[in-house]
């Protein structure tokens, strides 16, 4: 009989001390991400501020860089990562050593790598456009300096950083999968595409399109690639909305920056959304 | 036959794939270990090998490097201060949420994994304006606050994840023995808990030593910047001594890569594992 209450205090006594432990997470959470966020915001309610940035013509050329960045870069990176994932499974030990080294990048951090790409890309003197008219006698083209091309750059730059990540995460879709199956497919005289279209891809689809939709928001979030490489030029043509927000910020004009990134809002919001309900179900796991 | 011609695409395939991994990091290294004239002569080997450039570091010699060791110290307290905090921080969430059923703890979960997803060059900016307000700009706290504050929401996540997969007996057992809530924390929770706490913490140490744009919005002065931001630096100029930078470069990027080699089994398995059930 007097187990009842007791425990019934207990009880209580543990979500105390559940709210306690949480506590310090919530504080950091109020003050460094809700105030900011809601200050931001705030800041953004003007829609002068909108029209301001219409009017700059850095603006649509930056928005057109940032869709282009996630719509061919994302997808050639899960293209290659998808192909490469299949050249990793291979059970060689020179594969197995290819892949330690291949994961390098993403190992250590951007700043000495891009910075290294930039020098490499310079026009004059670079490592690529030296050995260009050194082995066939050809001019380089100005990587950095034609606008099309630098923003190109920028976007490779990023795929060498961040392919070795995705490429790792579709191994494990990959090894995940019962080799039984593939056996059974071999003495079925199921070709290769066949094996890859009926086993592989509904086994790893999900995780695919999971993965894909994480490097989005991550992407859009990608500053290093594009300010380490081209700074956002050349005449700011290479801008993406990661970087004029900050070169808003760094000019002072702190209400075109949360301008700029609230036009991001209706992209980011729904893959938010999306993502918040099937990363608190535990579907996949993943960090940059 | 077959088998060599299977052997040879596979050839075919890592040929290309070494070429592009290793170019960049090989044109760092072969500038790090050259002397000044190389530079400009875009050379896959150094004409004379040197390591000038390394005691020019160590010496703090040229105008750029003049702080290398006090930023190499910021740069490594930052990321412990980071690290620690995040995981005291999310490990103490992550057992509220996952053992204790603290009230809210759904919800904060789901708070956590929004921020997670908010790209961080978007967050900056009102973070930016908002330690200026908290008087916190050219702090390193206001750092290694930003950085606990990017890291902590994947850490508790995976801390819950891992967390709710030890057996609830264990707890039971031990409230029958007449534990409270911090013995369980104590005795049981965190001695399970250990392979998850290192891979946890080794994230955001590196999270935080890796980081340039927070580092360079928050802090300024040359005796406080981290060496990300101090490498940025060497950008301003046109005539920047690029032997001394890539040199520079390599120095702060050899640490990162010997924790990542020597935890990548942790690394990779307490990150991606689970990732096979999306």
């Amino acid at each position: 009989m007097n187990t009842q209450p007791k425990a019934h205090k207990r009880f209580n006594s543990w979500q105390m001390w559940g709210m306690l432990l949480l506590a310090p997470y919530v504080l950091v959470f109020a003050v460094f991400v809700i105030y900011p966020v809601l200050y931001g915001l705030w800041i953004a309610r003007h829609p002068h501020s909108y029209e301001l940035l219409f009017q700059d013509p850095v603006f649509p050329r930056t928005v057109l860089n940032t869709l282009i960045f996630l719509i061919v870069g994302i997808n050639l990176k899960f293209v290659i990562a998808l192909g490469l994932s299949g050249f990793f499974v291979q059970q060689k030990k020179w594969i197995k050593a290819l892949l330690l080294l291949f994961l390098l990048p993403w190992a250590i951090p951007s700043i000495p790598t891009i910075l290294s790409f930039r020098f490499m890309l310079n026009p004059e003197w670079g490592l690529i456009n030296s050995s260009l008219f050194r082995w066939f006698e050809i001019e380089g083209p100005g990587w950095l300096t034609e606008p099309w091309l630098a923003f190109a750059c920028s976007v490779l730059v990023h795929i060498w950083k961040s392919l070795p990540f995705w490429t790792l995460i579709l191994i494990t879709g990959r090894l995940a999968i019962s080799s039984e199956l593939y056996e059974a497919a071999s003495v079925d005289g199921a070709s290769r595409w066949q094996q890859f279209k009926f086993i592989t891809w509904p086994s790893i689809a999900t995780l695919y399109l999971t993965s894909t939709m994480l490097s989005m928001v991550w992407t859009l979030g990608d500053f290093n690639s594009v300010y380490l490489l081209t700074g956002g030029g050349p005449g700011d043509q290479t801008h993406v909305l990661a970087t004029l927000g900050i070169r808003y910020l760094r000019i002072d004009q702190l209400e075109l920056a949360m301008a700029s990134i609230v036009m991001a809002m209706p992209l980011v919001l729904p893959l938010v959304i999306f993502m918040v309900r099937r990363l608190a179900a535990g579907e996949a796991k993943l960090a940059h | 036959m077959r088998k060599f011609f299977n052997e040879a695409s596979l050839i075919l395939i890592g040929i290309p794939v070494f070429l592009w991994t290793v170019i960049p990091i090989w044109h760092l290294a072969v500038l790090s270990f050259s002397p000044r004239d190389d530079v400009t002569s875009g050379t896959w080997l150094p004409s004379k090998f040197t390591i000038q450039n390394f005691e020019v570091i160590v010496g703090q010699k040229h105008y750029y490097l003049n702080h290398f060791w006090q930023q190499f110290g910021n740069s490594l307290f930052i990321a412990l201060a980071a690290g620690l905090l995040t995981l005291g921080i999310s490990t103490f969430a992550a057992f509220a949420i996952s053992r204790l059923k603290a009230p809210g703890g759904n919800t904060v979960m789901n708070f956590a994994l929004a921020t997670y997803l908010i790209p961080a060059a978007f967050l900056a900016v009102p973070m930016y304006k908002a330690m200026g307000q908290y008087g916190l700009l050219n702090s390193q706290w206001s750092l290694i606050l930003a950085m606990v504050t990017l890291a902590s929401p994947y850490a508790i996540w995976v801390l819950k994840q891992a967390s709710d997969k030890l057996p609830f007996e264990l707890d039971e057992a031990a409230i029958m023995d007449g534990a409270t809530p911090m013995q369980i924390f104590r005795l049981v929770y965190l001695p399970l808990m250990k392979p998850s706490l290192v891979a946890i913490g080794t994230y955001a140490l590196l999270l935080a030593w890796n980081e340039y744009l927070y580092a360079f919005l928050l802090l300024s002065k040359d005796s406080d910047v981290t060496l990300a931001v101090a490498l940025g630096h060497f950008l301003s100029a046109d005539d920047s001594p690029w032997n001394l930078l890539m040199a520079t470069g390599l120095v702060y990027a050899l640490p990162p890569a010997a924790i990542y080699y020597a935890f990548r089994n942790y690394m990779v398995g307490g990150l991606t594992a689970g990732a096979t059930k999306g």
